[in-house]
């Protein structure tokens, strides 16, 4: 039994067997294949981008209460539109998704400038209920659509030079967040190309069922569970595959606080807020009742520990944080 | 002059004006929490805007002396004590929000903030400056206390400044409105600096 094992209150019992792991991931894959086939009998222009066609149930979705489409919708970080957690609403007509592309470079095969249609094409959208926990100290449950970003990766074969993973969001220089320069724009994060490579990251174009809506990060944005939440990036116009670690905003901004792995760790004090619990924002919340939820204990890896954990191992996560 | 049998009513009655207009903005929060305006989480923008309500209400505070001497007339001073307990109400409010609402109360939790955390530690400590001046704000306690209330309230100084630093060490990413609070506040101090060494 591992020490981050006994730190995350995972028994030996919990552990699903590798075998186990796999099965259900060939599972997953051949339930993918199925939906493929299906997304492919119906109109091709208009397959992944209406959200439309079968959308696949995920095994990796949590069965906890969702946050509902109005507490994840008018409850956001997206730093371009405005700090207020409302202002990402307010603003949302501001940022323009059409036309998208997104350019793909560095270490792969296959560099270019790829429509928002020829990066989702090939793929079958599901449907995953992740949980999200913010540095900020609150947490929401909220379905997802979209595909793992390894599918997409493989589609441009990167080389042995691809160490990492990099996004930009998109920089329009009529946003109020923009024109304030809050942060150093564009906003970019980045990932460990094998943590970019595992099952549990992904790219999503929409939630509920609907098309990405603009203050959540439209037209395309990453998902990564078990990290905090800026890790996340949305309205991704740049994917890039590079050899050094890249830099991220948030580390950039204040590099004490914000580490490049950002792996939610309830044993980690940040000096703003305790990462040992979070306010779930869990079905319509916003009334007077609200004021008096509590807080529930963080999980470490966000619940995801089982998963993910083995990729850090013989890691001090305090130092790389 | 408006009067009521010789009595000059005009001070009595702008008194209530501003006691009305410095309440505004609790009665105005009260309404959009009741009704669901505050968004999803309401115990955020609650511990935000009361939080830099007390700020604003300390430095009106702290205005009205070189309000008075700017234009030579004293009816400034007479809102002193209002505005510096209204700073009162609000920082209490904000401590109430974050102890009870955020922290539900949790010893341990609030101890290890305090232990972890300079920001709040800052904002303690203002807090707990402001309560002795709040106590001591009556006629009676002016009068008992003489010359040492006028040095015990001095302490105003030192608690906008840790309000001050309170908000500016917490700000992330959008950080005009504590530097601007910090601005104002060092003209202020440094407007009783300059009289000090004259």
């Amino acid at each position: 039994m591992k020490e981050w094992m006994k730190i995350a209150g995972i028994r030996s019992s919990d552990i699903t067997p590798h075998e186990v792991f796999k099965q259900r991931r060939q599972l997953l894959q051949a339930s993918v294949a199925a939906g493929l086939t299906g997304v492919l009998a119906a109109p091709a222009t208009a397959v992944a981008k209406d959200l439309e066609g079968p959308i696949i149930k995920s095994d990796f979705s949590t069965d906890e209460e969702m946050s509902s489409f109005k507490t994840v919708t008018t409850y956001n970080n997206f730093y371009e539109l405005g700090t207020d957690k409302g202002d990402p609403e307010r603003h949302a007509k501001r940022l323009k998704t059409e036309p998208w592309s997104v350019t793909i470079d560095g270490e792969c095969a296959k560099p270019g400038v790829y429509t928002l249609e020829d990066v989702l094409k090939p793929h079958a959208i599901e449907e995953r209920i992740y949980r999200m926990r913010c540095v900020e100290a609150w947490s929401m449950v909220i379905p997802w659509n979209g595909f793992s970003l390894a599918d997409l990766i493989k589609r441009v074969e990167p080389n042995s030079k691809a160490k990492y993973v990099s996004f930009e969001t998109v920089v329009q220089d009529d946003l109020p967040g923009v024109q304030r320069n809050v942060l150093d724009w564009p906003y970019r994060e980045g990932l460990r190309i094998d943590e970019a490579m595992h099952p549990l990251t992904m790219l999503a174009t929409g939630l509920y069922g609907q098309h990405m809506p603009n203050q959540n990060g439209a037209p395309l944005r990453l998902v990564v569970p078990w990290k905090y939440g800026y890790k996340s990036i949305k309205s991704i116009v740049r994917i890039s595959f590079v050899e050094e670690q890249p830099e991220t905003s948030w580390n950039l901004s204040a590099p004490s606080e914000y580490g490049f792995f950002s792996n939610v760790n309830p044993e980690r004090s940040h000096p703003r807020w305790s990462q040992s619990r979070e306010r779930r924002l869990s079905g319509d919340t916003g009334g007077f009742a609200s004021l008096f939820s509590g807080k529930t204990d963080t999980q470490f890896m966000n619940g995801y520990g089982e998963e993910v954990a083995s990729l850090y191992d013989g890691m001090d996560l305090q130092k790389f944080h | 002059m408006l009067s009521v049998e010789g009595h000059n009513v005009w001070p009595k009655f702008l008194k209530v004006l501003v006691f009305l207009a410095a309440l505004t903005p609790f009665v105005s929060l009260v309404q959009s929490l009741l009704m669901g305006q505050l968004g999803p989480n309401p115990i955020d923008p609650l511990t935000d805007h009361t939080g830099t309500l007390a700020i604003r209400f300390l430095l009106i505070s702290l205005a009205l002396t070189p309000l008075r001497f700017l234009l030579k007339k004293t009816w400034p001073l007479r809102f002193r004590r209002m505005m510096g307990l209204f700073a009162f109400f609000y920082a209490f409010l904000h401590v109430t929000v974050y102890t009870v609402l955020d922290q539900q109360l949790n010893l341990t939790d609030i101890w290890n903030d305090l232990a972890e955390r300079p920001y709040i530690l800052a904002g303690t400590t203002a807090f707990l400056l402001l309560l002795p001046l709040a106590i001591t704000s009556t006629k009676k306690m002016v009068r008992r206390l003489g010359q040492r209330w006028l040095v015990l309230h001095r302490a105003v100084y030192i608690a906008s400044l840790a309000a001050v630093v309170h908000y500016v060490w917490l700000a992330k990413g959008d950080i005009l409105e504590p530097f601007v609070y910090l601005a104002v506040l060092m003209i202020l101090l440094s407007f009783r600096l300059v009289r000090l060494i004259r």
